[in-house]
């Protein structure tokens, strides 16, 4: 097995780490290191294309590919990186506001277009980098300094919506539990298909409410769950306290990769080909009569 | 008798829906494949049935490739069309159709022929057949080849069975015998000369020229958003996505468009994204990012009037400013704007060899006159076609950023060598990596900004001259306006007017002064503001001593060209 190490940066600029101690990206990153270690994975075939956010900056913290983008522009270059080279291991990473709010139609629509990529939300349910916005998935009543009377607007559900849209994959982690987490994570990617992970994990400097502690007495882990029985894994998605744990749904699907004309005949990954002048030249030999 | 000579233009006017669109095609491929030059256009209302929608076809004995006012012969398909048209009729003008059809003010000034059209088709069995009947009566005038006519028909409606075969032919032949009779009895004369060479050549249109374009440079991944007037590009591409075996996606939004471009360059295929001004207006946030991330992509935008929805079916050279400026923060682009179908072919498969070596946006800056435009070509050359590819393969400690002397890094993309590729819109370090640092801050934006662009701007492309190099007046203009001048120049026919038509708009290089000093400078433009003018002010500091301006939403016609010369020259 190769070991987690070789996802460790050598570059200059990754060993200044932007979050903040305690912060829970550091766990994240470390289950991700595991993740790809248990899964054989060469740091030249994994790609994380992030978008805007203290999440986003994973692409500086661990050697892979990487591509930090804008916010909330992950998943269409996502997609996009996995049609023009399907054998690369394509990750969407960002925060709860990059994915849930600004990212909001592009979930959506890749749930319905269902690329074989991870989709990885680090949920800590509040904006860090911004110092302390109610996110799409703040709490009801959280006080913050844009929020002062306290979050009225319902809490954005992402595992009912994505179980709702029949997307590939769907579960749920806290990155306190390590080993569970690397093992959710390494399904998802293994999965073929959108598969979408939200990671709860603390934000130390802004949420006050949702702690280490918190996650542990408000989280449990779902045991005996079919996660092929779309039904019962949307009763799980609605339950809100305790919060249910694992892999919520599973519906396997042809991918996006897999319908395009494109990998019909010929599975050459697109930046190796040459253009089809042969068939430009038929189009316009047929533009002389009709 | 009203006799035509060389070149006639022929509308066709009706409401959407009615058929309108198939006679076109009828007509241009017929009479192309009969030996005459053919061009067509067509103008039309942003609705899905009714309204009135024209269309001008020129037939000639040369080469044809602008937009006429006049209006030669006109077949109104419904009332309301003259009325429509009313600026275009001269006293020439011969209108043929049924009396239902045109408004009794305008019987005393126009030729107008009663042609029983609709009793035609009833005949024949059905109002349907109208289309191939009023086609027929073109094709008749003209003494085309009816073998041609019977052949396409038997093409387009071969799927519907051989008797509707059948009876389209019938009223093909109906009309083309009133057509040949009408010029027989003396009601209509039309000499135009036949072309051998014409029957084999290729009737291709704006819309075409960029999709085919674009895949003989090697385009494999085209990302879009539904917007008129640019869909044509993507509808295209999709039909022949197979053929092609390349990925067509219609998205969510442009602001998904333009971002799976970039991701597709950056695992290094070559994307695009086709669009118009309102959908590029959302691109700008990622045109940025691909400005700072030295992400190649290339975007066709075909303009249409504006702000926001504007006329969203018509034309103008308005968003010229929007792909100069558009973006936050600093960073180079090419603007390129074909002038001809043949340009727009060879310029579109280039503009992904420039993304590609540069590493910049490149935009395509057409309109709904160019892309809706089709004339006979005698053909593309696909050996002209290089694609050349500027990827390399990482070594393990590859700079995505590399710092060097023409701002060029070497670009490689993830799962080809030994490293990784991480790159990145915030300020970054060589590898990739965010960085504050002062010096690095500073590093980059001139990198980017400026040493990349100065390198561009020496390998810029020249406008075409037209005209004497020592003539006194120099006419400007750039993208889809470059036909209709030429035509009015020739009628023109003065030695002291030259032309200079820009296909690379910007950056500009730096000879363009040498050839606009001491001149006067006429600059012609389908704006209101003259925004191509503003910018070689801009960069030259050049005065621009007359502007021809058009900004109805509707093309500039040879003659308005011709009109605006002579009111400008001495």
């Amino acid at each position: 097995m190769i070991s987690p190490l070789i996802f460790e940066p050598e570059r200059p600029g990754s060993k200044d780490i932007a979050w903040c101690p305690g912060c829970g990206n550091f766990g994240i990153r470390n289950i991700l290191r595991s993740a790809f270690a248990e899964l054989n994975l060469r740091p030249q075939d994994v790609v994380i294309i992030s978008g805007i956010g203290q999440a986003a900056k994973m692409p500086h913290y661990i050697n892979v590919n990487g591509y930090h983008t804008l916010h909330g522009r992950s998943i269409p270059i996502a997609t996009a990186v996995k049609a023009a080279n399907p054998s690369l291991t394509v990750i969407a990473e960002g925060g709860d506001g990059d994915m849930y709010a600004e990212g909001g139609n592009h979930l959506l629509h890749a749930i319905r277009r269902n690329p074989d990529i991870t989709v990885l939300v680090h949920d800590n349910q509040i904006y860090g980098l911004t110092k302390g916005q109610a996110s799409p998935t703040t709490m009801l009543g959280m006080k913050t300094p844009t929020q002062p009377w306290g979050v009225f607007e319902e809490p954005f559900n992402p595992i009912a919506l994505a179980i709702a849209l029949d997307a590939s994959f769907v579960a749920r982690t806290f990155m306190g539990y390590f080993k569970e987490s690397v093992e959710i994570i390494k399904k998802a990617i293994q999965h073929k298909g959108l598969a979408i992970v939200d990671i709860f994990h603390p934000c130390v400097s802004f949420n006050k409410v949702n702690t280490y502690e918190w996650y542990r007495e408000h989280t449990y882990w779902m045991k005996d769950h079919n996660p092929y029985d779309r039904e019962e894994a949307f009763k799980r998605a609605i339950e809100s306290d305790p919060l249910p744990l694992g892999v919520f749904y599973i519906h396997e699907k042809p991918t996006f990769e897999e319908q395009v004309p494109a990998y019909k005949r010929d599975k050459t990954p697109l930046w190796r080909r040459k253009s089809k002048l042969e068939e430009i030249g038929k189009i316009l030999e047929a533009k002389r009569t009709f | 008798m009203v006799e035509f000579k060389e070149d006639v233009s022929i509308v066709l006017g009706g409401a959407a829906g009615q058929g309108i669109q198939t006679v076109e095609e009828i007509l241009t491929r017929v009479l192309k494949l009969s030996g005459y030059n053919v061009y067509a256009n067509k103008e039309y209302m942003s609705r899905v049935r009714g309204g009135i929608n024209t269309t001008e076809i020129r037939v000639s004995s040369k080469k044809v490739r602008a937009f006429v006012r006049r209006i030669d012969i006109l077949i109104p398909f419904k009332r309301g069309v003259l009325p429509w048209v009313e600026k275009r009729l001269t006293e020439n003008t011969v209108v043929l159709g049924e009396k239902e059809n045109v408004e009794e003010e305008y019987l005393s000034r126009v030729n107008f022929v009663e042609v029983p059209l609709n009793e035609m088709a009833k005949e024949v069995g059905s109002p349907l057949y109208l289309n191939t009947i009023a086609a027929g009566v073109v094709v008749g005038l003209f003494h085309g080849d009816f073998e041609a006519l019977e052949e396409y028909l038997r093409k387009r409606f071969g799927s519907k069975g051989e008797e509707v075969v059948l009876k389209n032919i019938e009223a093909a032949r109906k009309g083309y015998e009133l057509g040949v009779k009408l010029c027989e009895e003396g009601t209509i004369g039309i000499e135009v000369k036949r072309d051998e060479n014409v029957k084999k050549e290729i009737l291709l249109s704006g819309t075409e020229a960029v999709a085919l374009g674009a895949v003989a440079g090697g385009m494999n991944f085209l990302s879009f958003y539904p917007m008129s007037p640019s869909t044509g590009v993507a509808v295209f591409s999709a039909q022949h996505a197979e053929d092609f075996e390349i990925i067509v996606e219609q998205v969510e939004d442009e602001i998904a468009a333009i971002n799976m471009a970039l991701g597709a360059w950056f695992a290094g295929a070559r994307g695009m994204v086709t669009t118009s001004g309102g959908g590029f207006a959302l691109m700008s946030e990622a045109l940025s990012l691909a400005g700072m991330a030295e992400n190649p992509v290339v975007i066709h935008l075909a303009q249409r009037p504006g702000p926001a929805t504007g006329l969203p079916t018509r034309t103008m050279q308005g968003d010229l400013n929007l792909v100069l400026y558009s973006g936050h923060g600093e960073f180079p682009r090419i603007v390129l704007a074909p002038g001809s179908i043949e340009e727009a072919f060879y310029l579109t498969a280039e503009a992904f060899n420039l993304a590609d070596k540069y590493q910049v946006p490149v935009i395509i800056l057409t309109d709904q006159y160019f892309v809706d435009t089709y004339y006979n070509l005698p053909e593309l050359d696909l050996s002209k076609i290089k694609v050349e590819k500027y990827i390399v393969e990482s070594d393990e400690d590859y700079k995505r950023y590399k710092l060097t002397e023409d701002g060029i890094s070497p670009r490689s993309i993830p799962g080809y060598g030994k490293g990784v590729v991480v790159a990145n819109g915030n300020e970054h370090d060589e590898w990739g990596d965010i960085t504050e640092d002062e010096e690095l801050s500073r590093l980059m934006q001139e990198k980017r900004a400026i040493k990349k662009l100065e390198t561009i701007r020496k390998n810029a492309m020249m406008p075409e001259l037209v005209g004497r190099e020592d003539a006194k007046y120099v006419i400007v203009a750039w993208g889809s306006t470059y036909h209709v001048i030429r035509e009015a120049l020739e009628v023109l026919n003065r030695e002291d007017v030259a032309f200079l038509h820009f296909k690379w708009v910007y950056p500009l290089p730096e000879k363009v002064e040498g050839l606009l000093e001491g001149k006067v400078i006429i600059d012609i433009e389908q704006n209101v503001t003259a925004q191509f003018a503003e910018l070689l002010k801009k960069e030259f500091g050049l005065e621009i001593h007359h502007k021809i301006l058009k900004y109805d939403g509707r093309p500039f016609s040879v003659e308005e060209i011709l009109d605006a010369l002579k009111g400008v020259l001495e």
